[in-house]
């Protein structure tokens, strides 16, 4: 089958990274071969990983030269632990160095991993240091999110510090999951087993609703590389005024939704008809029965 | 410390600190001229209202008085986990935070956090780590979470974990282990005017706590895996 009509969800970051970057111009660096392990992991005899969960490098999207970084959710959730957040830094670094005409992020991660929980939350916050280093550089950073494990915690919010968001429904972003919300709070604020609410919350066609995903895609590879290759070269504005204008927005958000129990009251609200309809919908007929909606 | 006792201590020129929802926003003198201060106070869960507060009072302090710099008094016992606030995007709330503190950085001002009672997770990632250089006083706690949970959502026994928290500071809450680990600039006791004096006249050297983590042995791998990505090594 052709890499790029499979899915997104269930490949792996390097199937996802090989099939979203031009055939062949992929460059690793700091890969597999350079072992680095985490060793924390080990301290605690938790296999660890050759390349501790993420692969990093440059390569080639529809001819120009990009950046590019893949969480693997099957290597503990995507967990962002010393050397997995280090080397986000690293190439955000490059990137603010070598000025590509845009850094790929495709994300799956639950956030800090717990069992180096001080170290990952350090990375995080260099992780976020640097990306909006690059951005002030003037180099467009896209985050791609629509992994079994959604992007949570820490990650998160650096999916929002990017200049665009790019979502299939199947992706989740959020910051507190379902479930420990549910374990501090209980089931009665959050069930985190009904699967239509977590979506309903978190899921890419809710977040798309309010204006966090730039862009939702069909569930393939070929989807989200067409939303890439849009986005390329098109950095946001990040000065005063443009985040004068975000705070305007996000005021405004809170205000007009902050009552809403839940995403199909948000959505009601929108004007859309029959909110109850849109988890139905594919990716396209999802945006045509959205197009009207108010801001 | 008290709030109160605090604020007369770090500026005894003068201070002018109001508290609205467990959020601080207002201004102070030093010896170096005038300061904003914005913070948290009472182990605030920071929810969307507390994230856009803090973060209007920044970007007013770059509107009227930009490079002037902004001191973050850090009380946070993390995000507020409600799905109300998750309904809202609080993650894009915070990430608004992050940018709007990075935007006065790059317009002039220093950033400088001092952590004077709880700094989890969350909370502390939007705000208080974004600073250029993060302080606290010895008395303080800093984590991602309390060492109990951790052993059980990484399946680990309590006792291992403690026994390796003696040896590594990366599991452990404590605000040694962030110094060990180089977030953490250093402790702050006896006069605290002039140890923010001395903070704000420092020269600003960019993001350093890899190297700090690495050159104090508590995070020994960062800054060489981050410094070979930058350079391109394959």
């Amino acid at each position: 089958m052709n890499p790029r009509e499979s899915s997104w969800y269930e490949a792996s970051a390097r199937e996802r990274l090989l099939g979203l970057l031009d055939p062949g111009s992929f460059r690793e660096l700091l890969g597999p071969r350079a072992r680095t392990l985490s060793p924390h992991l080990a301290q605690l005899d938790v296999p660890g990983a050759f390349d501790d969960g993420i692969a990093v490098g440059e390569g080639r999207l529809d001819g120009r030269p990009v950046l590019i970084a893949a969480q693997e959710g099957a290597f503990i959730g995507g967990s962002v632990g010393e050397a997995h957040g280090a080397k986000l830094t690293g190439l955000l670094e490059r990137a603010a160095a070598t000025r590509p005409a845009g850094v790929l992020l495709l994300l799956e991660s639950g956030g800090v991993r717990l069992h180096e929980a001080n170290a990952g939350l350090i990375a995080i916050s260099e992780v976020i240091r640097a990306l909006l280093g690059a951005r002030a550089a003037g180099v467009p950073v896209i985050a791609l999110i629509g992994g079994a494990n959604g992007c949570f915690g820490g990650m998160g919010i650096t999916a929002r510090c990017c200049d665009r968001v790019i979502m299939s429904e199947e992706g989740r972003l959020a910051l507190s999951g379902p479930e420990v919300i549910e374990t501090v709070r209980g089931v009665e604020e959050f069930d985190s087993r009904d699967r239509a609410l977590v979506w309903r919350t978190t899921g890419g066609k809710h977040r798309y609703l309010i204006g966090d995903a730039d862009a939702l895609v069909a569930d393939s590879i070929g989807a989200f590389r067409a939303a890439a290759i849009a986005a390329l070269g098109q950095a946001r504005p990040n000065d005063l005024a443009a985040l004068e204008a975000a705070h305007a927005r996000l005021v405004r958000r809170r205000e007009r939704y902050g009552v809403c129990p839940d995403g199909l009251d948000i959505w009601r609200t929108q004007g859309i008809d029959d909110p109850e309809r849109l988890p139905l919908l594919e990716a396209e007929d999802f945006l045509k029965a959205v197009a009207g909606r108010a801001a | 410390m008290r709030l109160d006792e605090l604020l007369d201590k770090l500026f005894p020129l003068g201070h002018a600190v109001a508290v609205e929802d467990q959020v601080l926003r207002g201004a102070a003198e030093t010896a170096a001229g005038p300061v904003t201060v914005i913070g948290t106070t009472d182990h605030a869960e920071i929810g969307v209202e507390h994230a856009l507060a803090l973060a209007e009072a920044v970007l007013e302090s770059t509107r009227e008085h930009s490079g002037r710099p902004i001191v973050m008094l850090v009380d946070t016992a993390g995000q507020r986990p409600s799905r109300r606030d998750e309904l809202l995007g609080i993650n894009a709330y915070l990430a608004h935070l992050a940018q709007c503190l990075d935007l006065a950085r790059r317009r002039g001002a220093r950033l400088i956090s001092l952590v004077y009672d709880l700094a989890v997770s969350g909370g502390f990632l939007s705000f208080g780590l974004m600073a250029d250089r993060i302080h606290a006083l010895p008395e303080a706690q800093v984590k991602v979470m309390d060492l109990r949970a951790m052993a059980r959502v990484t399946k680990q026994p309590l006792e291992r974990l403690e026994a390796l928290s003696r040896s590594s500071p990366v599991f452990a809450p404590g605000v040694a282990n962030y110094v060990a680990m180089g977030a953490v600039h250093g402790l702050w006791d006896g006069e605290l005017a002039e140890h923010l004096l001395a903070a704000l006249r420092e020269p600003d050297g960019g993001d350093t706590r890899r190297r700090l983590g690495r050159e104090r042995g508590g995070r020994t791998l960062a800054d060489a895996i981050a410094t070979r990505v930058a350079d391109g090594r394959t």
